[in-house]
């Protein structure tokens, strides 16, 4: 079985912080690390490869610093990992990021391609099933658990939200996965080496003989108009003396909002 | 349109490094230097003292398609097991408002269900409803949902279709988007129309809630967003009004993926949350499941639900479908009680428009007191089992 597995690094988004003054964000030693869910992805795909046989490639598409992240997978023990890095994929939305995506999975071959279900910068969740519709194959969003994998078929619990659905589908297949389907395993101490050592194969747009008009800013419908802080503004009530009495007042405004 | 550093002018001074809230900027050889990460949002551009950012605007090349034959909003209606989904009817609401703007047609779009459902969405503002039944459509899936959204947009060209950004609505729609080459916008918690372009402003949540921005879909149509449930306002709901629906069918779809089983899972909380007029929420601050079992019991006592906090869910303190903020559930409720929850700009975006919201931690300078209607500074594992007692006396 050939798993593609797709992965972003991604700011600690837990660590950005806003400048009052600026509006801006606050980006200094804030972190890159790999997507949280895209490490549930690539752990789903090195099950499937411990089970069945076969094969786990990585991909990302990033700067060159992104090398790092692929690096960080292969010291979970994936197989192989690719670089989609060129200038022209600057500004791509969610459309020129599953295009091009798209193009590089075709290009190494797969069976099945397993996403996070999304990235926690944009929290889209939308390259995935997007993916799938540029491969031409069916997709299962929220997988929170495999329950049978053959050469042909796939049958998973995929959440909702009001529960779950048991869906079955044929293979080839887009999977993206939600944090309640594995436990990430740690590096190996071999696996860091191995990750030490790798080297970085990289795919630019003429080696995934993407379209151009279709990368990038040019192929991004979407367009950032602007960003700006998100507003937090309450009318504020105090309560007044010490913490038994402000628990009684407190009681008391409850007691007029008919809640008591 | 591309944005450009005049390396002649440029200083190197670094100011615009830390402005780009996407990490895209970097300083190589003394000059600042835009890397692919840049997503053209013009932060940087007010932010330079030497004014060596500029924008420059160029042929995005392509033909353009003729916007102006694409007219009417559209809402995806939602349903699951024959029932309208609330969201549905939340956006009813805002395409009702966008509908009249444009000087257009408001269309409910309804997969599954029955006729009474068809003129439930009439009643909640629906000018027009295509109503697409059958086995294909009963449950929901993913590519039967997928190809005949997309017939019906070949075929009426809406210019804005809503869809929920529920577990539904994000899966499918964006196999919509990638298929008609447009723009989608997920998880917008407001809409607006541009006064001057008639271009559908699409706002939402970015980096964890720490940034809104607004997205534009200029040169495609149509413009497609999904939409958090329990943001947008409801309509008013009235039975006497008259509108059109139209049966369509999509026998010849077929899809790869089947629904074996529909499984629902305890539906106490996961409904209720969303419903709730009281929410009590616990976070970090409660120290361990046993302090959960404090927030259960006040909420209890208050005839409320129970939320939480990302950190309590992944301490394995409590179940995910509890959780409430950008990753969890988006909820409004009268009351919102916030327990040893510090207020991570992430879980404010999910309970910030609660009516009422009531604060509960040890650090006055948590960032939680800036949203909250009342504050009590004090440790919740002390606060709260005065409370429950004192309650306790009141009702007793």
């Amino acid at each position: 079985m050939n798993c593609v597995v797709c992965i972003k690094q991604v700011p600690d988004t837990a660590e950005v912080r806003i400048n009052p003054e600026t509006n801006t964000l606050i980006r200094e030693g804030v972190p890159s690390i790999i997507n949280p869910y895209d490490l549930h992805a690539v752990e789903a795909a090195l099950q499937i490869r411990d089970g069945i046989g076969g094969k786990v490639t990585v991909i990302t598409m990033g700067p060159p610093q992104a090398e790092e992240a692929l690096r960080e997978t292969v010291s979970m023990g994936v197989d192989e990992v690719k670089l989609i890095s060129d200038r022209a994929f600057a500004g791509s939305d969610t459309w020129a990021t599953s295009y091009t995506l798209s193009r590089a999975i075709e290009k190494i071959g797969f069976d099945i391609v397993i996403c996070g279900k999304q990235a926690i910068d944009g929290d889209t969740a939308q390259v995935g099933p997007e993916i799938a519709e540029f491969l031409d194959i069916p997709h299962i969003a929220y997988v929170k658990k495999i329950e049978d994998i053959t050469s042909s078929s796939i049958r998973v619990q995929r959440m909702m939200d009001d529960g779950y659905d048991l869906v079955e589908s044929s293979v080839p297949v887009l999977l993206t996965v939600v944090k309640e389907i594995n436990t990430p395993r740690l590096p190996s101490l071999k696996g860091k080496m191995a990750a030490k050592k790798a080297v970085i194969a990289k795919m630019d747009m003429k080696s995934i003989e993407a379209d151009e008009e279709k990368v990038g800013l040019k192929g991004s419908p979407t367009q950032v108009k602007n960003i700006f802080a998100p507003q937090t503004i309450k009318e504020k009530k105090v309560l007044e003396g010490n913490l038994e009495q402000q628990i009684d007042a407190m009681i008391e405004e409850l007691g007029r909002m008919k809640c008591v | 349109m591309r944005i450009i550093i005049k390396t002649e002018i440029c200083s190197g001074c670094g100011e615009c490094v830390s402005s780009c809230p996407f990490d895209s900027i970097e300083i190589k050889d003394g000059k600042a230097f835009i890397n692919e990460y840049c997503n053209f949002c013009r932060t940087c551009l007010n932010v330079c003292p030497e004014g060596a950012i500029v924008e420059i605007e160029d042929d995005q090349g392509g033909v353009k398609a003729d916007l102006s034959e694409y007219r009417g909003v559209w809402v995806f209606a939602e349903q699951r097991e024959g029932k309208i989904a609330s969201v549905a009817v939340e956006l009813l609401g805002i395409g009702r408002v966008l509908a009249d703007e444009r000087n257009t047609e408001l269309s409910a779009i309804l997969f599954g269900a029955g006729d009474p459902q068809a003129h439930e969405l009439i009643a909640w503002g629906a000018d027009k409803v295509y109503h697409a039944s059958g086995l294909a459509f009963d449950r929901f899936s993913d590519e039967p949902y997928a190809q005949m959204l997309i017939t019906l947009v070949q075929e009426h060209k809406p210019e804005i279709v809503l869809a929920g950004a529920t577990a539904i609505g994000r899966s499918f729609v964006p196999r919509v988007a990638g298929r008609l080459k447009t723009g989608l916008t997920a998880d917008c918690t407001a809409l607006e129309i541009d006064k001057e372009s008639g271009n559908l402003l699409q706002i939402r949540p970015a980096f964890g809630g720490n940034i809104m921005a607004t997205i534009l879909c200029p040169n495609y149509r149509p413009q497609i967003a999904t939409v958090r449930p329990r943001v947008m306002k409801k309509g008013s709901y009235d039975p006497g009004r008259r509108g059109e629906i139209i049966s369509v069918t999509g026998n010849s779809i077929s899809s790869r993926t089947k629904v074996l089983e529909i499984v629902q899972e305890t539906s106490e909380c996961m409904i209720n949350l969303q419903d709730a007029e009281i929410i009590v929420s616990g976070g970090r601050g409660l120290g361990g499941p046993n302090g959960f079992e404090l927030v259960k019991e006040l909420a209890g006592l208050l005839g409320g639900t129970v939320g939480a906090s990302r950190a309590a869910v992944d301490e394995g303190w409590i179940p995910y479908r509890h959780q409430v903020g950008q990753t969890g559930k988006t909820v409004c409720p009268k009351i919102y009680i916030a327990c040893g929850i510090s207020g991570a700009v992430q879980h404010l975006v999910g309970m910030q428009s609660s009516d009422i919201i009531i604060a509960i931690n040890k650090n006055p300078e948590a960032p939680i007191f800036n949203v909250a209607t009342y504050g009590i500074i004090g440790d919740v594992n002390e606060v709260l089992p005065m409370m429950i007692r004192k309650l306790k006396e009141v009702k007793a």
